[in-house]
Formats: structure tokens, sequence, C-alpha cells
């Protein structure tokens, strides 16, 4: 579904992406890891369409259509979802309003009438129990005044309602507790389908704990430089990056 | 440009009195003299800063002092759509008040008078005398001056002790001539000990001309009454309309004013709130939408006279194109009136670098045990918000229509009657996305 292809970006005239390859294929998970610095929320941004960050080489295609033309609402209706790592807090717009607009929208993009009030709320109570969010976020502003916890809750909530064909989870267990991170790795769990696909992006083995990675890739100095499955993760936590670090600088 | 006024005055004076009240005109000649001594304010005056008066002075404007009958019936043109306000309703049509002709009004409460100024100054002078001129004479403001000389007539409304007004009243002004026209009307409102009232004041134009309305509004709150008052502007660009409101509180008495400007061409504001008692609450909001190259300054004054009262300010504006506004937020915290609390909120969006916006806080405490604070903003939308939306799939001009909802949301709160509120949400967005705002069925504002 997913191609990547030698794919360079910078901010503010610093190259950070410095030929990227990955292929993504549906009911596939994979999990980017690497040192700080890396590009991995680079590759993130550069995904779902950031405009700070310039694309100067390279193709993403996302099922055949090229995504970098596309806008970012274009390629979230495409079925492109990511997670911030820090959600943004949006005083006077409502999680209800927010959520219908932007559930309406994939609607309209892909030529269906609007959701009926009692279905859309139907819908809503079903997700957030998928999180365990409390009823009463979903009556206050966009994330206003949430605990680390319950924003990443909510991100995971966003995607459960929206159903994306893809979805990139930037660094999502960073600021939870053991709790948090068990339910918002479960909620990710139960969307999973063979018709869907994961991309996780971490820092830390502690997610893979919970959310088994088929394949693990590691980020260095903005580019893929390694590839394995699951235990590559393990290996990565009990000798750290340098091992890597010194393979990939030494060749 | 003020001598063709003075001129006017003094050829004229005689029918101008003529045409109004005993009560009205007690005061006329000095509000003249003042006026001949002030002239008209321009930017150099430290409270009229931001606003620029000087082009829509310069228009040659008529003045109809001799009451020569308009031909318009607002009853068959004016369909207001605020569905459920049931208000009871009433006309000024430029600066002279419109017989009721509304069966509703028959059902006001007992003891109320709604009317105009001029008629009522004549058939009741007993209830005016100890209030008429009372806030505005005193003023040392030109606008406020040459309205004391030249105004005729203008709304009135008494709500005896005790007595509460369960259905708003509704005031719409309209602007309507064939030529290019300015109107002076004084409003008098008067509400008794533990009176209640909520008055909603609509300004519209109807034509295609210039038109100037400068209006003063002199209300007294007694003790322990509560009152609202929205100003809900919406006037075409060839409009500079210039008002002040003043307002006396006394003790225990609760007041919201909350002023909304949503279309017009040059604005002017004063609002001038007077807490005479102990234990007064005060809320004053606003908020403004301007584009092209409309002028919006809100100038606002809050004395805090007497110890423990509270006041709460709050402002917004969504500024585009060339259009500019001011906020003057003066505060004067009197050596007395300890355990004050007053806080000031301007908060100013700018869509465009050509927009431009003025804001200054001013407060002048000279008691030593209170709580007071202000802050003002200017900046642009949200980007990360923004971002942050359009990854959910909302299109990036939805996702800047619901910001800039979202920034004017805490203002439209501040309104007490659902119905309208309702309707100004529904308003605020339409004109946030260039549609013209006016009301449903509403053919006056074109």
């Amino acid at each position: 579904m997913l191609e990547i292809k030698n794919l360079h970006a910078n901010i503010n005239g610093k190259e950070i992406l410095k030929g990227l390859d990955l292929i993504v294929r549906p009911g596939e998970i994979h999990a980017i890891m690497g040192p700080n610095g890396a590009g991995k929320s680079t590759l993130a941004s550069v995904l779902s369409g950031n405009q700070a960050f310039e694309v100067t080489k390279g193709k993403v295609t996302f099922y055949d259509k090229n995504l970098l033309d596309m806008s970012p609402e274009d390629r979230s209706r495409e079925g492109i979802f990511l997670s911030f790592q820090y959600p943004v807090e949006i005083p006077g717009v409502s999680m209800v309003n927010f959520m219908r607009t932007a559930l309406n929208e994939h609607r309209k993009y892909n030529k269906l009438e609007p959701m009926s009030a009692t279905d859309f709320l139907r819908t809503m109570r079903e997700k957030k129990e998928l999180v365990e969010m409390d009823s009463n976020l979903a009556n206050r502003s966009v994330n206003e005044g949430f605990s680390g916890g319950e924003k990443k809750k909510n991100e995971i909530f966003q995607m459960a309602m929206l159903d994306p064909r893809l979805a990139i989870l930037d660094e999502t267990d960073s600021g939870l507790d053991i709790d948090a991170l068990r339910i918002v790795a479960n909620g990710v769990n139960k969307l999973k389908r063979s018709d869907n696909a994961t991309i996780l992006i971490t820092h830390y083995q502690r997610l893979l704990d919970y959310i088994v990675p088929d394949f693990v890739h590691v980020l260095y100095d903005g580019r893929i430089v390694k590839t394995g499955g699951k235990e590559l993760a393990l290996e990565l936590e009990d000798k750290g990056y340098d091992w890597i670090k010194k393979e990939v600088d030494g060749e | 440009m003020e001598q063709q006024y003075i001129d006017l005055y003094k050829q004229q004076h005689e029918n101008i009195k003529k045409h109004s009240a005993d009560v009205m005109n007690s005061s006329r000649d000095v509000a003249f003299e003042l006026f001949e001594k002030l002239g008209f304010p321009t930017t150099k005056l430290e409270n009229y800063k931001y606003s620029d008066l000087k082009e829509p002075l310069s228009i040659d404007y008529g003045l109809n002092i001799n009451r020569v009958n308009i031909p318009v019936n607002p009853y068959e043109v004016f369909k207001c759509d605020v569905p459920g306000i049931h208000s009871f309703l009433y006309f000024v049509i430029n600066d002279a008040f419109y017989p009721v002709n509304e069966p509703n009004n028959e059902t006001l409460p007992k003891g109320v008078i709604i009317g105009s100024l001029k008629e009522i100054a004549t058939s009741h002078p007993e209830l005016l005398k100890d209030y008429f001129g009372k806030l505005s004479t005193t003023k040392n403001d030109g606008l406020v001056a040459f309205n004391g000389a030249f105004a005729q007539d203008g709304f009135f409304m008494y709500v005896p002790k005790g007595v509460v007004l369960d259905k708003p009243v509704q005031l719409i002004n309209i602007m309507r001539s064939d030529v290019d026209l300015m109107a002076n009307s004084h409003n008098l409102i008067i509400l008794e000990e533990g009176a209640h009232a909520q008055l909603l004041v609509c300004d519209h134009t109807m034509d295609d001309v210039r038109f100037l309305s400068n209006r003063v509004t002199e209300v007294f709150v007694g003790e322990n009454a509560t009152y609202e008052h929205y100003k809900l502007e919406n006037t075409h660009i060839k409009t500079t309309n210039l008002s002040t409101l003043l307002i006396d509180q006394k003790a225990s008495s609760s007041v919201l004013a909350n002023v909304i400007t949503l279309h017009n061409g040059v604005t002017r504001n004063s609002i001038e709130i007077d807490l005479d008692g102990e234990h007064c609450e005060t809320r004053l909001c606003g908020m403004v939408i301007a584009d092209k190259n409309q002028q919006v300054d809100n100038f606002t004054y809050i004395m805090h006279n007497k110890p423990n009262c509270n006041s709460n300010e709050l402002f917004k504006y969504v500024l585009d194109d060339n259009s500019k506004g001011g906020f003057t937020g003066k505060i004067l915290v009197a050596k007395d009136a300890q355990k004050t609390s007053a806080f000031q909120i301007n908060k100013n969006i700018l869509l465009k670098k050509s927009a431009k916006m003025s804001t200054k806080p001013q407060l002048e405490i000279y008691a030593d045990d209170v709580k007071c604070s202000h802050g003002a903003t200017i900046g642009q939308l949200d980007e990360t918000a923004k971002f942050y939306m359009q990854s959910r799939g909302i299109p990036e001009a939805e996702a800047k229509l619901l910001l800039m909802s979202a920034f004017t949301s805490d203002v439209i709160d501040n309104i007490r009657i659902h119905a309208l509120q309702d309707r100004i949400k529904i308003l605020v967005e339409k004109r946030l996305r260039g549609e013209l705002s006016k009301c449903e069925g509403c053919i006056i504002c074109q």
C-alpha cells in the first residue's frame, strides 16, 4: 500500500531524511526505531503533509497515488492517520464538533451521506469504550486540559473513529504510565485487521511488548540502516544504538 | 467642518426646540456651547486615538430638524428573524421614534413605560427629570455635546420598582434616506430598584447613501436591579456609527453589556460604566469581525467608585484585509474602592498583514486592597491547530472557520437570551465564511 523510495527531506535548509526506503503491505505492523535526531518524527511529518518540511528528492506512493502531491486533508481522507507525538489543544472547538466535521468530510470524500446524529453518537460511544476514555472528555474542547495519557488515548479514539488504512503512531508511548500504555496498545491491537497497516515510531522497546511488530527497522542519520524481525528490538534494548552507529559510520 | 453645524444651530435652534420636548431643550444651549468649544474629536485626543473620524465628518449630511415624515413602514419592511426571541419590538427610524403598532407590546407588565422620549418627556416630565442628561451633560466630549444640541427624540424605557420583564425588549435603529443623512438620537433607560430588563439594540441601514448616526444612551440601574444590554451592528460600509453608552449602577446591581459589530463602515463605541454603589457586578463584552476598509474602535471605561464591586471585561476582534481595530480598556479604581476586582482581556486575530489593531489597557488604581488584571494579545490563527485538523481530513478553509468561531465563542457565551445566542452563532459563522450576515427575510441589509 505504501512505497517510499529514496526520500530526502529538509527543515529550514537542513537535510534530515537522506534517502529513505520503505515498503508497507496490508496487514503488516512495522516498528521504526532509532536514536534521537535520526529523523523518525520527520518521516511521520512528511507522510502526513506538514508544510514545515520540504521534500527535495524521492517518491512516496499510497495505493499507487502520489502522496506528496496531496494536501494533508486528502491524505487523511485517503486513509492515512497520524497519531501526534504532541497532540494539539484547540480551545473552543468541542470534541464532538471536531469529530463530526472530520468524519463527515471523510464520508463526503467517499461519496457517502453525512452520518445521522444518532449513528454518530452511537459510534462515538463504542469507540470511546475501546480506549476506556472518560465520556466527559467528548464534551470538552479538543485536548484542552487533558493529561498526557488522555491526549494519547484521544489520538487512538480518533483513529478508531476514522478507521484508517495506514496508521502512523509517532512516539505514542512517550510520557505514558504503564496503565495508559496498556490501554493505548490494546486499542491499537483491537483495530488491527488484515486490510490495514500500522507504523510504530518509537525510541524504546517498551511499546513492542504490547504490540508485536512484523518488522523492526532502525533509522539512523536519515536512512533505514537495518531491518529485522521483532527480536531486533530486543537486541537494541539490550545493546543500545552505539553498535549500529559504529557499523554504519565504519562503512 | 464644525462651522456649518454651528451656523445651522444658530439659525435653527428655535425649530430644533419646537420639535422636541422641554426636558430635552433645557440643556440644549449649554450642550451647544460646549460643542462650540470642543468641536468634533480628533485622533489627537487620547480617548479618540484609534477613531479617525475626519473623512466621515467632512461629508455634507442632511439633518431632519423639521421632522419631515420619512415614508417607510418598518413593520412591513423589517422581518427580524431571531426565531423564538418573542421580543417587545420598537423602531427608531433615523432619529425619530416610530409609532408603536405591535399588539404584543400591549402585554407589557403593569407600570412599564416604553416609547418615544420626546412624547414621554412631554406627557410624563416627572418620570425623566431626575435622570435625563445626568450622565451625558457632565461629559467633556464633542460627540456627546453635539448630540445634546441636536438630538430631538429617541427611545425611552422605564421599568418600575421590582418589575421583571420576562421577554427581551428590542430596539431596531434603521437608517433610511435618499440623500446623505445624519441622525442624532438620545435614549433613556431607567430601571428602578429590583427591576429586571434585557434590551437588544440592532443597528441597520437601508439605502445606498452615506449615513452618520450619533446616539447617546443613558442607563440608570437601580439597587438590586439587573440589566442586560446587547448591541448588534449590521450596517453597510457607507455608515458611520458613533454611539455612547453611559451606565450608572447602584448598589448590588448587575449589568451585562455585549457589543457585537458584525458588519459596518466606521464605528466608534464609547461605553462608560459608573459603579456608584457597593457589591455591583459588571460584565462588559464585545466582538468585532471586520474586513475591507472597515474601522471599529471600542473605548471602554469602568469606574470603580465604591468598594466590593466586580468587573469583568472581554473583547475579541477578527480583522481581515485593510480593516482597523481599536480597543481601550480604561479602569479606574478610586481611593476608597477597596476589595475591588477588575479583570480585562482583549484578544485579536489578524488574518492578513494589512489589517491593523491597536489596543491599550489603562488602569488607574488608587486603592491598595484590590485584584486587577489585564491582558492583550495580537496574533494569527494557530497554524499547528489548523494542521492538526487538516490531518484529520478537515479542509483548510473549514479548519480556519472552526478556529475563528472558537475564538469568538466565549463572547457569544455571554449572551443570556438563548434564541439570540443561537442566532448570533449562525450569523458569525456566515460572516466568517464571507457570506452576508443578514437575518433571513430581512430586506434591509442588502
